[in-house]
């Protein structure tokens, strides 16, 4: 199970009325060959950037990466030239988008589009490349794909245009697929035949997956390694049964009992008061303080992330208080042992 | 039976396009929908897009008159209304919209917008009691008089849709039509508008109709569950009865496609006939006889022929629309389980 990305300490800073604002601070994050990463938030958690920096598009002068390193097979992105990094996306890291429709060009056939990853990339001439365009938007699940490479991107729907994407996105055979929000903006039917062709494509070119999603039940059933994010930090991180299973953090917990299940019908759903705080402006101490129904005197102390069990982090102070009793009865164990 | 609030009766539109490139063509947007809605009960309405259901909403609350049925809305014919008698109805029936974000003003305070009704039906609340309505609607919602100067940019997506259901309410309407209310919302956001619907029905005692593309949001939320597919009703009944043993073939897909949250049952393709490949015809072409046959995976010759009627399958009151409706087994016993993966 190698590493293809490491991203270590990233920083992202998103610019405020009130300047410089932290969307990102501080996250570690590992995508293995072969495996599914999610990073579960909601607005403003902070996800979309991380994967944006990944990939070197955030938006220029509204946002700055400050700290941090993102490691692609050993190297830097961040130390890289334009030039260089333009070598790792594609062939590298890839992308696929939440709207299709502004990550197309609209005045290029998606044939075309699909093709350019492959002559760019794998240095294909021309016919070659537009064979393989053909190629790919029928493993995507496009019927008909010959014909429907000449067609523009407002001639598909939003789930063919998804697969679309897809397809460019593969073109360039990517060691690592990032997806942001790939199905938000589709009906669950549609959702349903997309995250099957994410799973299929990642087993038979055991690709990783980076999924940035905020829906739980795509987490579920796609992970295998879960980032929780809140207010641009990591709050929880595990394995997806840790994270789900054995789950650590309040916000992970209030958030998995806030959606109505079908078997607690007629019971009111259990609410987290307020709603996420505004970057450039955080409270002190544990972000989720405010809202959390644990919250006591010494919460106003930031927590740090810390592991209760080997791979399963979490950001609270309960969970720093248990880990460290459990280090004394260990400790006391050897000792008396 | 709680009283009837809203009984709508093979209610239809069509909308008629074009000419484009030399023909006019219908868009069959609703196509024969019969359901009720009473009070105190929240009926809901399941549908993904090109179902219908928005433009169903907008009939429901007399903004759009349908081209055939009728509406009836405390035993009137709202079909039928126009003019001092549509806007004396509006007010027993108000209309609620996903994003509160374009559908509120941007240039008004809070105040001025919850207030706005009120001045559009100068009768309901005396000048003089006007701001004191505004503070009592607003602490109805779960806000506090610290909003009433703010602008709906200075909101949180989660207090504009509050301040959006307190300016529906402050006409005092007996029916509510909330139209995807929470999709626009962040998931820990979303329980504390469902629970606030839900408090303020039984406060209130008014109807519900709650439209969204999310099964699990209206199982949780409604008394009765219809399921809309390219503009028909394909399946109605208790909401227990649709999930646990659904009849129509759509229905069951529609179930089978939700993410199952339990991360147990991770990596398991959703596999079997019910995942259904294809997407949602386009109504302005809608198929012959039943219009999920195109996507069905037991189709037969009888179903391009024959529109399958509404019509009671297995248990009282649930309606199915189908002509080989399933074989009732409890659906979660057929799911994966324990750690296949």
């Amino acid at each position: 199970m190698s590493a293809l990305v490491e991203v270590r300490g990233l920083r992202v800073e998103f610019r405020t009325a009130r300047g410089w604002a932290p969307a990102v601070d501080g996250i570690d994050l590992t995508v293995h060959e072969g495996r599914t990463t999610a990073i579960l938030g909601e607005s403003g958690s902070g996800k979309s950037a991380t994967a944006r920096a990944m990939l070197g598009v955030l938006p220029p002068r509204q946002s700055r990466v400050s700290a941090g390193a993102i490691r692609v097979d050993g190297r830097d992105v961040l130390e890289m030239s334009e030039a260089q990094r333009r070598t790792v996306r594609g062939p590298e890291v890839a992308m696929v988008f939440q709207d299709a429709l502004s990550a197309l060009n609209p005045v290029l056939p998606v044939g075309y589009q699909v093709a350019e990853g492959a002559r760019l990339h794998l240095g294909l001439r021309r016919r070659a490349a537009r064979e393989r365009a053909v190629e790919l938007l029928d493993l995507v699940g496009i019927p008909d794909a010959r014909r429907r490479a000449r067609d523009y991107p407002h001639q598909f729907s939003g789930g063919m245009r998804q697969r679309v994407m897809i397809a460019t996105a593969l073109a360039a055979e990517p060691r690592v697929l990032v997806a942001d929000e790939p199905t938000t903006a589709l009906d669950v039917t549609i959702q349903a035949q997309i995250l099957d062709l994410l799973r299929r494509l990642q087993r038979e070119r055991q690709m990783g997956l980076l999924l940035i999603t905020h829906d739980m039940g795509v987490v579920a059933q796609m992970a295998d390694d879960i980032t929780v994010m809140y207010a641009g930090r990591v709050v929880e991180q595990g394995t997806a049964d840790d994270v789900l299973g054995r789950t650590e953090h309040p916000y992970t917990c209030a958030l998995l009992r806030s959606v109505p299940r079908v078997e607690e019908k007629g019971r009111p759903l259990e609410v987290i008061p307020g709603s996420p705080p505004d970057i450039s402006a955080l409270p002190g101490g544990c972000l989720f303080r405010p809202r959390c129904p644990h919250a006591e005197h010494h919460c106003t102390t930031a927590p740090q992330l810390v592991e209760i069990s080997p791979g399963h982090l979490s950001r609270c102070h309960q969970a720093q208080v248990q880990a460290e009793v459990q280090a004394e009865v260990q400790a006391g164990e050897v000792a008396g042992g | 039976m709680a009283e009837l609030l809203l009984e709508a009766r093979g209610v239809t539109k069509h909308y008629r396009v074009g000419p484009l490139l030399g023909h006019r063509r219908t868009v069959h947007a609703v196509e024969d929908v019969t359901l009720a809605v009473h009070r105190g009960r929240t009926l809901g309405i399941v549908g993904e897009s090109g179902s219908g259901k928005s433009t169903l909403a907008s009939m429901l609350v007399g903004d759009e008159r349908p081209t055939e049925g009728e509406i009836e809305l405390l035993g009137r014919p709202l079909h039928r209304m126009s003019g001092r008698d549509l806007r004396r109805a509006r007010r027993d029936v108000q209309l609620v919209r996903q994003d509160p974000y374009t559908s509120l003003n941007p240039r008004m305070t809070v105040e001025r917008i919850v207030r706005e009704p009120l001045e559009i039906h100068p009768d309901l609340v005396p000048r003089a009691r006007r701001r004191d309505r505004v503070r009592e609607l607003l602490g109805l919602v779960g806000l506090s008089d610290d909003h009433l100067d703010r602008y709906p940019h200075q909101l949180s997506g989660g207090q504009r849709q509050r301040v959006g259901i307190a300016r529906a309410l402050a006409v005092r309407p007996q029916l509510l039509v909330c139209d995807e209310p929470v999709s626009a919302l962040d998931v820990s956001v979303q329980a504390q508008v469902i629970n606030l619907l839900e408090n303020l029905q039984r406060e209130l005692g008014i109807g519900v109709v709650f439209i969204a593309h999310d099964l699990s949001v209206v199982h949780h939320i409604a008394h009765r569950i219809a399921v809309m597919y390219l503009g028909r009703v394909v399946e109605e009944g208790d909401p227990d009865e649709i999930h646990h043993r659904p009849r129509h073939p759509y229905t069951q897909a529609l179930l089978t496609a939700v993410p199952d949250l339990d991360h147990r049952t991770r990596g398991a393709e959703t596999a079997g006939p019910t995942v259904l490949s294809g997407e949602i015809p386009s109504p302005l072409d809608p198929p012959s006889g039943c219009v999920f046959r195109t996507r069905c995976w037991q189709a037969a010759d009888r179903c391009a022929e024959v529109v399958p009627p509404l019509e009671t399958q297995g248990a009282d009151g649930h309606l199915t629309a189908c002509h080989f409706p399933l074989v009732p087994a409890d659906r979660d016993e057929r799911r994966p389980s324990g750690a296949s993966g």
